[in-house]
């Protein structure tokens, strides 16, 4: 693994971090939800980096996924908001 | 050439998602936060995908790269919508120097509906019916 890929991943990392300090402190559950959005996107570049650095083209399948149930997750969590569940914030 | 332009891709890439990564934990409030979240997350995920098309140059990794680029592109403004619609019917709270809501004045929050400040009698006789006092 060259040294500019293990940068990337680095800083990846360290943004992965960030994120989930706000998943956890995030007052509302909507900001949670953005949380989980950036961090499922995050997750997808993870992995693009990942296939560079181990040659490895199938894993770009897997990044494709992880950005469908990211969105498939925001999509049922606002639906969850806007009909009113019971929420503990 | 292609090495170094590889090279870039990928480094802008991170640095875009590294900048969400601070606008999400450090804006103050719900709809500043996805502001930083979808737009510089889309751009980054992008530009890293179109250093992987490059790394690795044959047609079937290209066309999933940029699918993902697609999909990515596709979703985000969707998600960003329902999830802002969202926050603001449950009333996450805005951030003290906010300037002006629009929507504000012009929203029933019970009703779900929005005033254009263009009703005439016709429309108001057709716009406030049985189907308000029901709901």
């Amino acid at each position: 693994m060259s040294t500019l890929l293990s940068i990337c991943l680095f800083a990846l990392t360290v943004g992965l971090c960030l994120v989930l300090v706000r998943l956890f402190r995030g007052p509302s559950l909507p900001d949670r939800v953005v949380a989980l959005e950036l961090f499922s996107t995050m997750v997808a570049g993870i992995i693009g980096i990942l296939a560079i650095a181990y040659e490895e083209a199938l894993l770009l399948d897997v990044a494709i996924v992880m950005a469908l149930m990211g969105f498939m997750a925001t999509i049922g969590f606002a639906r969850f908001l806007e009909q009113g569940g019971r929420r503990n914030d | 050439m292609t090495e170094l332009l590889e090279d870039g891709l990928l480094l802008a890439g991170t640095a875009f998602m590294l900048v969400a990564a601070l606008g999400v934990l450090r804006l103050p409030d719900l709809l500043t936060r996805m502001h930083a979240t979808t737009k510089a997350a889309t751009l980054g995920v992008s530009l890293i995908m179109l250093g992987v098309a490059l790394h690795f140059g044959q047609g079937g990794v290209v066309a999933r790269a940029l699918g993902v680029v697609f999909f990515v592109m596709l979703t985000a403004p969707v998600a960003a919508h329902v999830i802002g619609r969202a926050g603001y019917f449950v009333g996450s709270r805005l951030w003290s120097g906010t300037v002006k809501d629009e929507l504000k004045p012009n929203y029933d929050p019970y009703t779900h509906r929005l005033k254009s400040h263009l009703e005439t009698e016709a429309n108001a006789t057709r716009l406030t019916p049985e189907s308000d006092d029901a709901s």
